[in-house]
């Protein structure tokens, strides 16, 4: 039942990724942080792997050789869609 | 890559008048993301000591030096020009004013760093770039082209490794050649209109996009709808510019980082954190500052250095002075009182027997002057005597400790993975898991602790953390005594004393968190590469830290001490002791000479808590003294550098609510338990 879910409801937030996951980035939260998330490289429309979720929230993304921690409260406003 | 968009413009090179006075005063600006290395090249041009270390956020100020004629200057990493925070305003400025930028980057990391490096190219700016990280890209077999990569860009590529010095040579280069870059079409037309209006072109972009600081300096419209636009058009380039000219051997990601996964799989995590801390703990609570502090303290500061300047200034100031000689388990054996009104000069025979018999193993010698000028410079809180103790015999072994783990952490990347791990945690006292950093350092050093608070984000989070480093956080020296006093009283006393500063903890945290304004920022932080720590820059790095805070340490505790001695001169020590009292036997249930322990926990709250031994108290009078005590106001040097560091404002507010909350809390548990 809960995997059916996950499954139809491709639409999520990045809180919701799991460690490995590929995760395609549709909407950033809005607001100042929007500048930075893209700056770092996190922007819409740009696919990154969920290297680790830690319990509580917090994700750690990783594009090429970069990886980048985001805070579960910033996690939890940026929408993204699993492959 | 569409290059039709872009195009070799060089408006200002046509006016530039080969000028060799100009030259000569060229303002070098080292631009770059965070942890790149712009600090190791800024050493190596500059002879001088910036910090560098493997976290993001090292340098949070501008350093200059003379190089060649030239101005250097060392700027904050940022991710980008524009204002979000102190850094970015400090860096955005020292740009602004530059004649040429030298662009670092991390190669290993070009898709982050280069979105800065086109928009510096887009501002105008004569650029040139230093691919640092050079060593890595080989041993990771990633190919560069940075032929096709310098044709894109339209400036300079100069490789380099800055922590090995390798390819340094070439920065003369770099400066000379430096040079305006391929920019973005549309956006110079765009750009156009300001710069006919006198606006430099640098502004004229930061106009365009929506930063704050700009548009209200020209009273323009911000408009950040186009901010992003252009933030994604440039992240696009650079996404093109990357697929052009990187070529990777092994598959992308697939790099070995095993430690820094580790630390961060919350299986390995753990048991790798609790692994540090105990290390650390063993380095710091219990080698420095017990055996180490205990032999410079008591055996030099206070045996021979006190000792000897003492006696010296007695032979000309009327003295008395009490010795006691004690076994090893600290009982009295012998007891001598000598007196010496008119100096220990005029009484050869009595000084001679002094001196033999305060030479005896295990002799403790009080010198108490009257004169009250021996008695400010030379007493139990003697600016000379006190102040060389504390800054030489107790203080410095203690910060060199510090500084070396700080090091030893910050040079491994291991300190942004642990803020990462606890950040959840953290969020719950308004907080996020950067403040971790701070917190860990208070339990050695609040002193200390109160500076590192400058990592954080926001004035918010560093009044938060600020405030619970007072209230709560017992330093190591305390630590230790409150460890034996607490011995043999059985689990239950240390159960009362973990769960009421613990409840303060979440309580204090909690209103703080409701009643300052704002939020906490959320946390967004680049990891660096785990890698084992270089030596000499550990050793470098403690070596100019510890220089740096003796220095500036030094002069306030002076004052401090100053401050105290004329208390003491003045019997407004005893008129404290006196007005505390009745606080202390009614409310705290304590006897009256417990009132000694708060004065001299002003000084340092391990005296506070050593004051204890000499009462008699029943086990639930010591828990609720250790309690008071903890809570209690910390020692001098910090408040010192909790008011330079937060303002006259806060931290009286905070010294004075240690105070409140000290016999409010300690109070209430006495009622209860005693
Ligand atoms: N492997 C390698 N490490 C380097 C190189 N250059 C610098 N480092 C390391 O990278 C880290 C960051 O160096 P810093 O000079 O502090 O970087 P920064 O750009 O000044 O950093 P911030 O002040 O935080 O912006 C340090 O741990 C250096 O030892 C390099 O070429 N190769
Ligand atoms: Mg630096």
């Amino acid at each position: 039942m809960k995997t059916a879910n996950i499954k139809t409801m491709n639409n999520i937030t990045l809180d919701k990724a799991r460690k490995g996951n590929l995760i395609t980035i549709v909407n950033l939260p809005g607001g100042e942080i929007n500048a930075q998330l893209i700056r770092i490289g996190i922007s819409e429309g740009e696919t990154l792997l969920c290297l680790q979720r830690l319990p509580g929230g917090t994700i750690i993304l990783q594009k090429n050789r970069q990886e980048i921690a985001v805070g579960y409260d910033l996690a939890k406003k940026i929408k993204i869609i699993l492959p | 890559m569409k290059s039709d968009n872009i195009i070799n413009i060089n408006p200002r090179l046509s006016n530039v008048v080969t000028d060799i006075n100009h030259f000569r005063n060229e303002k070098v600006v080292l631009v770059g993301n965070p942890n790149v290395g712009k600090s190791c090249v800024f050493n190596y041009l500059s002879g001088k000591y910036v910090d560098v270390s493997n976290y993001p956020g090292t340098t949070v100020s501008i350093t200059r030096c003379n190089y060649n004629g030239k101005k250097i200057y060392d700027t904050p990493g940022i991710y980008g020009v524009s204002s979000f925070n102190e850094e970015e305003k400090v860096a955005r400025d020292i740009i602004l004013e530059s004649d040429v930028v030298i662009n670092v980057v991390n190669a290993l990391h070009l898709e982050r760093d280069l979105f800065l490096t086109l928009q510096l190219i887009d501002m105008g700016k004569k650029v040139s770039l230093i691919l640092n990280f050079a060593d890595e890209i080989k041993k990771r077999k990633i190919k560069i082209d940075t032929k096709k990569l310098s044709d894109l860009l339209g400036i300079d590529v100069y490789e380099t490794a800055a922590v090995d010095k390798v390819g340094l040579d070439q920065i003369d280069n770099a400066i000379e050649n430096a040079r305006v870059g391929n920019q973005q079409l549309d956006l110079h037309f765009l750009m156009q209109q300001y710069i006919d209006e006198g606006i430099p072109q640098a502004e004229a972009l930061l106009i365009l996009e929506g930063d704050e600081f700009t548009t209200s300096k020209y009273n323009k419209p911000i408009n950040k709808d186009d901010r992003e636009k252009i933030y994604i058009t440039r992240r696009n380039r650079v996404n093109e510019i990357i697929d052009i000219v990187e070529h990777e051997d092994s598959r992308k990601g697939e790099i070995s980082n095993l430690l820094g996964r580790m630390s961060l799989n919350p299986i390995t995590g753990i048991p790798i954190l609790f692994f540090i801390l105990t290390l650390v703990y063993f380095f710091i609570g219990d080698f420095i500052s017990q055996r180490v502090v205990d032999f410079t303290e008591n055996t030099v500061g206070v045996g021979i250095v006190e000792y000897n300047v003492k006696s010296f200034v007695s032979n000309f100031a009327s003295s008395i002075i009490d010795v006691e000689i004690l076994d090893k388990n600290g009982n009295l054996v012998d007891k001598k009182i000598y007196n010496f009104p008119d100096g220990m000069r005029v009484n050869p025979e009595l000084k001679s027997d002094f001196e033999k018999f305060s030479s005896q193993p295990g002799a403790l010698t009080k010198f108490h002057f009257s004169n009250p000028i021996a008695k400010l410079f030379f007493g139990e809180f003697g600016v000379i005597t006190m102040t060389t103790t504390y800054l030489f015999f107790l203080l410095l072994p203690l910060v060199i400790g510090f500084y070396f783990v700080m090091a030893l952490l910050e040079d491994s990347g291991y300190l942004p993975r642990l803020a990462t791990m606890l950040d959840r945690t953290f969020n719950k006292i308004g907080l996020n898991g950067k403040a971790v950093i701070p917190i860990i350092l208070g339990f050695g050093c609040i002193t200390m602790a109160n500076i590192t608070t400058r990592l954080l984000d926001s004035e918010r989070e560093k009044s938060i953390a600020t405030a619970i480093l007072q209230f709560v956080i017992p330093c190591s020296a305390q630590l230790a005594v409150i460890t034996v006093l607490l011995s043999g009283a059985g689990v239950g006393p240390l159960l009362i004393f973990i769960g009421v500063i613990g409840s303060v903890l979440i309580i204090l945290s909690t209103v703080l968190n409701k009643l300052i304004p704002g939020q906490s920022s959320p946390l967004l932080i680049d990891l660096p590469i785990m890698r084992i720590p270089k030596l000499t820059n550990v050793f470098k790095k403690m070596a100019y830290r510890t220089y740096g805070f003796m220095k500036e340490a030094g002069f306030w505790f002076f004052v401090g001490a100053l401050a105290v001695g004329l208390m003491d001169i003045t019997g407004l020590l005893l008129v404290w002791q006196d007005i505390l009292a009745p606080l202390t036997t009614h409310w705290l249930k304590l006897p009256k000479e417990a009132a000694n322990a708060f004065v001299m926990g002003m000084v340092r709250r391990d005296f506070g808590a050593a004051g204890l031994f000499t009462l008699d108290l029943s086990i639930m009078q010591i828990t609720v003294a250790i309690i008071t005590i903890t809570l209690f106001t910390p020692c001098i040097a910090s408040f010192v550098v909790m008011l330079k560091e937060r303002g006259w404002k806060e931290g009286i507010t905070i010294w004075l609510g240690t105070w409140v909350t000290a016999f409010f809390i300690g109070g209430l548990v006495a009622q209860f338990i005693v």
